[in-house]
């Protein structure tokens, strides 16, 4: 229920940028928009779930059923590892069936196979945002502070990520900007599987989503286990 | 050796000191009840006994263990029904039963048979499939109540556990819980606003008034101490006639953003 209610959005990105903007980016000489856009809404869908289940501990917390699990005789740590991995296995879902939807619409890898080994880019980044998600909403008492995060880190993170342009043509500045933001690195690995190319190399892609993926993992942990209830 | 030993425990919410400096001790196998007015400190204790919240200062052991640094062993030993609620509104009665025997590790045989005895006994059977949030207010509290019966702790906590719940409940409840207390030996910690559920069931009482500890012994000896007839008489002889102020809880500001949130679910 909950992916198909949340695939409205990368619907709505593909067909408004696919066939908004395909034809100004085939004037300036890209040849097909969309294939360049569909692994950037998969990327998006992903981080959006996998942020999501991360904060939807603060709920957990405020509906009070958090507190059943903090006193259970179980570490902490596997409660959080068990929460981030449930979590990002669900965002991966959520990214196959953007991907899926993609096709429908016209996008062309070069093997549909390749959702794959994809898959494994998919998991890098679903962990890392629903540990991320994790670390901040064990951080938070309520949802105040929610739409904030939303505005000024995942929106910024999904539109600085490369995920809806071509990170080589950018200004010096902003390629920067985009270095530092680790979901181009999953966008990046994601195209590096459907359309063979990618700006970062794919091995530094994956490279740089784990490390940054166990970072914060164990900053996860560390918040999880000073919850007080 | 006392299962539980508290010694000059603290907690302080910013300037506000809601445990003031308590000791005290149950023994292991006693039903012991803590009592005191709204807003004494009493859920406070027993957070920070059950290891979800961290003393300011002071420490306790709990089966033997520091409830600061030995957290983990000291999860194994206790069950514990909240006072607020925290069943799992999105599961079924079943599904928030059989969660929490998995987490404390019940193997599937036994964990089957005790959750089908606990529903039961709080005449949940029938209702065992549909969403807790089909559920009346004291449906819930039953549920809780049986869901912290169902492991067998060493320790149980049972934070106002008869809240909302009509008589019929209330006796079945409290002639369980004398049961497994004399036939396991569990020890009982108990907190209420009901005296003649101390009365009937407890066997040490300790009062508890603006986050400090005011009297202790038996019901009888807190009845013989202040000169009373009953346990009534003597809690309000202990604590005063005045009515507590008591902050409005966060709760219902967190009810509503459920609604908000659970079309996303
Ligand atoms: N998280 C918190 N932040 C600030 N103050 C708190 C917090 N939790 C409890 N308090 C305050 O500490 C005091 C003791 O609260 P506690 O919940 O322990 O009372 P209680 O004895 O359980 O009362 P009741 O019978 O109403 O359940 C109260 O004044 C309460 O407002
Ligand atoms: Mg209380």
């Amino acid at each position: 229920m909950r992916i198909i209610g949340s695939l409205g959005q990368p619907v709505l990105l593909l067909v408004a940028l696919g066939f908004g903007l395909g034809p100004v980016f085939e004037k300036a000489g890209t040849s097909n928009y969309l294939q360049m856009l569909a692994p950037g809404v998969i990327a998006g869908g992903i981080l959006f779930t996998a942020v999501f289940s991360g904060v939807e501990l603060i709920m957990d917390r405020q509906f009070g059923f958090l507190k059943e699990t903090l006193v259970a005789p179980v570490s902490r740590f596997n409660i959080m590892f068990g929460r981030t991995l449930g979590g990002a296995t669900v965002a991966v879902f959520q990214g196959i069936a953007v991907f899926i939807l993609a096709l429908l619409i016209g996008f062309r890898p070069t093997s549909v196979w390749e959702i794959f080994p994809a898959l494994l880019v998919m998991m890098l980044i679903a962990i890392f945002f629903a540990a991320f998600g994790t670390a901040l909403a064990s951080k938070m008492r309520d949802m105040q502070a929610f739409p904030l995060i939303m505005n000024f880190l995942i929106m910024p993170c999904l539109f600085l990520s490369g995920a809806f342009f071509p990170i080589d043509g950018l200004p010096a500045a902003m390629k920067i900007v985009v270095k530092f933001n680790p979901l181009a690195y999953g966008v990046d690995g994601l195209r590096a599987f459907f359309t063979g190319q990618s700006y970062f190399g794919l091995g530094h892609d994956i490279i740089v989503l784990v490390v940054l993926g166990a970072i914060f993992l164990t900053i996860g942990a560390v918040l999880f286990e000073k919850i007080e209830a | 050796m006392p299962i539980i030993e508290v010694e000059n425990l603290v907690k302080k919410f910013g300037d506000f000191t809601a445990v003031n400096d308590i000791s005290f001790s149950v023994e292991p196998g006693e039903i012991f009840a803590f009592l005191g007015p709204n807003g004494a400190g009493k859920s406070t204790t027993i957070k920070m006994l059950t290891t979800i919240l961290k003393p300011t200062s002071g420490s306790a052991k709990v089966a033997g263990y520091d409830i600061s640094t030995r957290r983990d062993a000291v999860r194994h030993s206790f069950g514990i029904v909240f006072q607020d609620p925290s069943v799992d509104d999105e599961l079924t009665c079943w599904e928030n039963m059989d969660f929490h025997g998995i987490l404390y590790g019940m193997p599937k045989e036994l964990r089957h048979k005790r959750i089908t005895d606990m529903l039961g006994l709080i005449e949940l059977l029938d209702r065992k499939d549909d969403l807790v949030k089909t559920f009346s207010g004291g449906m819930r509290r039953r549920l809780e109540i049986a869901r912290g019966l169902v492991h067998h702790p060493k320790i149980l906590y049972l934070d106002e556990p008869t809240i909302g719940l009509d008589p019929q409940t209330r006796n079945h409840i409290w002639s369980y819980i004398k049961k497994i207390n004399e036939q396991e030996g569990m020890t009982i910690f108990f907190t209420t606003h009901h005296m003649e559920e101390v009365e009937r069931a407890a066997h040490k009482v300790a009062i508890i008034d603006h986050g400090a500890i005011v009297a202790r012994g038996t019901p009888a000896e807190l009845i013989a101490q202040t000169k009373t007839t009953t346990l009534e008489e003597a809690f309000l002889k202990l604590t005063g006639h005045g009515i507590r102020e008591e902050e409005a809880s966060g709760t219902d500001a967190a009810r509503r953003q459920r609604q908000m949130w659970s079309g996303r679910r």
